[in-house]
């Protein structure tokens, strides 16, 4: 059947969708290009006011000195950012999002990349196995915290569970733990991390918090299912053709994922690392529902300090503030990203 | 005989990482069933005796409400996305202008941010509409956020569909309604159901909109409800996971049925489509 007889047959069909007749004699009136802006119209004004006029409106706060439950305006530079980075419980945050981004971020992929890998090789059940990995992701963060933290808790769950298994209890305290643990940089475990690129955990100054762990455990729980499917979609991808060349030169399947899998997965890991890296961001409703603060704010992040101090202490312009870094940190991540998609798409 | 060995142990770490996925569901599950004189922290691992629902029946009854709140918000805002979505994407892709990928670029960016950072003026702006603390406020709340991703799914799902077919149908007269009408919508039937998997699921799971806005407990979702049934200190354990489990149900159900849609969506959030 050729386009125009497409088009025909269709056209003779019972439309689904009855639209008013006003509606379908307006473009007689109005030229059919103008209309279409038209449709968009309401949702591009909706996303100008409501992302980027908010945006600016909670710039405009974070910039003020509004401080209590009424509002204030008045101009006070960047007075309040100042404050921020000389806060305690803020640099904590600031510390915690790093710490969680690294962990969270690293054992994601780790663990995505191998569940793909294996799921790869002609496995029976692979349907059941990916389904099983993924649904996680179907559930709310605040299911995922409430199940954690009893799965967690020091006296019962995981703790427990290996008593009952054998190896005996753990005896672990998990997010009860206020244990916060400064590495040496000149350590052994110092100048491994300096070697892996992550030298600032080993900041003489920057302690890793042992309660955040139980965040990431959660966290990874719900999220690497995700990334599995990202890079099972990526491994499917690549060329059988390329492989088989590969294995007739004589390399073996780990030559082979190394050499010719993981360089051509690379926007794959890419796409996984920004989309899992802005979410640790900004993440609230996980460690609200889980661990709140923690021990010496061991758990506590930039979205929870916002939530509290705004809604709860009424202090809207460092509530602000603390909004506006947390944009700026997403932002830096992400609009690199999009630029990337969309002109990646435009030149296919 | 080294190949077969290397199956077993492929199959191996396969299931023992699925029974470690499944772990939480499991306690949930078991915790549930219990009857209340069996519900220790010390055997939390252990089976039920029996099959009890008292558990369920009782985090059920303090949640009730709220589930009926959460389906009264969802299936709105599922809808008026949908529509959003669907009509944004075909003019995105089928009457492209000057600019419109560079329109398309600054929406997409309001997918991404963390909502923090619109908070404070959208509680203002829902006060001053008289519309905070109310469902339709989240309805509406959600509709706005949701543009971004439902548009980006349509118009990925669009851009598949030939333009030719639109073409032909411009030819011969039909205008930009007729050829939504008659071409795009029929043919729109997977796109809807991927964008109303992804925006039921993401907007039952929501959290941060449904606690700023809404801080009376009779209009609270359900995440909400069961946030504060888990942080109280009088409701036993065992109610907070049949809680959990009955606040997760909905959303998992889409998930066994329609799971393939779901992942659909879950790549094009990421651009990966």
């Amino acid at each position: 059947m050729n386009e125009a007889g497409a088009a025909n047959s269709v056209k003779t069909r019972r439309p689904l969708l009855r639209l008013p007749r006003p509606l379908l004699r307006l473009h007689n009136i109005v030229s059919d290009r103008v209309l279409a802006v038209g449709l968009i119209v309401p949702s591009v004004v909706a996303v100008l006011v409501f992302v980027y006029g908010f945006i600016g409106w909670s710039a405009l706060v974070s910039v003020s000195q509004w401080d209590t439950v009424r509002p204030d305006y008045t101009f006070v530079g960047f007075d309040n950012f100042r404050n921020l980075f000389h806060n305690f419980r803020f640099l904590i945050d600031i510390r915690n999002t790093v710490v969680f981004t690294v962990f969270f971020v690293g054992a994601c992929l780790v663990i995505g990349f191998v569940l793909a890998s294996l799921l790869d090789r002609q496995i029976k059940g692979e349907g059941i196995f990916r389904s099983i990995y993924l649904f996680p992701m179907a559930v709310s963060f605040i299911v995922t915290g409430v199940a954690w933290r009893w799965l967690l808790a020091p006296r019962a769950g995981v703790n427990l569970l290996a008593e009952k298994l054998g190896p005996g209890n753990l005896d672990y305290g998990w997010y009860t733990d206020p244990t916060v643990v400064f590495i040496h940089p000149g350590s052994r475990f110092g100048e491994a991390l300096h070697s892996l690129g992550l030298g600032f955990l080993a900041d003489a100054n920057f302690g890793i918090p042992l309660a955040l762990f139980s965040v990431v455990i959660a966290a990874t729980w719900q999220m690497s299912g995700f990334v599995m499917v990202l890079y099972l979609a990526g491994l499917r991808a690549i060329p059988e053709e390329l492989k088989e060349a590969a294995r007739a030169d004589g390399a073996n399947e780990l030559q082979v994922l190394r050499r010719i899998s993981l360089p051509l997965l690379r926007p794959v890991t890419l796409s996984a690392m920004i989309i899992l890296g802005h979410q640790s961001l900004k993440i609230f409703d996980l460690v609200v529902s889980m661990t709140q603060r923690g021990p010496g704010f061991a758990t506590d992040v930039p979205a929870l300090f916002m939530f509290e101090t705004t809604f709860q202490g009424n202090h809207f312009a460092r509530g602000a503030a603390i909004s506006i870094v947390m944009l700026l940190s997403v932002s830096v991540l992400v609009i690199p990203y999009l630029y990337w998609s969309l002109r990646k798409e435009a030149r296919l | 005989m080294s190949i077969a060995w290397s199956r077993i142990a492929i199959y191996t770490v396969l299931v023992a990482v699925a029974l470690l996925y499944l772990m939480p569901i499991y306690v949930l599950l078991v915790t549930g069933l219990k009857s209340f004189r069996e519900v220790g922290l010390e055997e939390m691992w252990d089976l039920p005796s029996g099959l009890h629902f008292d558990s369920f029946r009782q985090a059920f009854r303090a949640l009730d409400s709220n589930l009926a709140n959460s389906f009264r918000m969802v299936i709105p805002a599922t809808i008026i996305s949908c529509l959003l979505g669907s009509i944004n994407g075909y003019v995105l892709t089928k009457w492209r202008f000057r600019g419109s990928d560079v329109l398309f670029f600054f929406l997409l960016f309001g997918m991404f941010i963390p909502y923090q950072s619109i908070l404070i003026p959208l509680v203002k702006t829902l006060q001053a509409l008289h519309v905070y603390g109310s469902l339709w406020g989240l309805v509406v709340t959600h509709v706005i956020y949701g543009i971004p991703i439902t548009t980006l799914i349509f118009r990925n799902y669009y851009t598949n569909i030939p333009t030719e077919l639109v073409e032909a149908a411009r030819i011969d007269g039909a205008s930009i309604f007729g050829i939504y009408r008659r071409i795009l919508f029929p043919l729109s039937l997977p796109g809807f159901v991927v964008v109303a998997i992804w925006q039921f699921t993401s907007i039952w799971n929501d959290f941060l909109f449904a606690a700023t806005v809404t801080s009376n407990p009779t209009i609270q979702p359900v995440t909400v409800a069961l946030n504060n049934l888990a942080g109280s200190f009088i409701v036993e354990w065992n109610v907070q996971m049949a809680g959990a489990l009955i606040a997760a149900i909905p959303t998992l159900v889409i998930y066994v049925f329609l799971g393939r849609f779901f992942i659909r969506g879950l790549m094009a959030g990421a651009m990966r489509s």
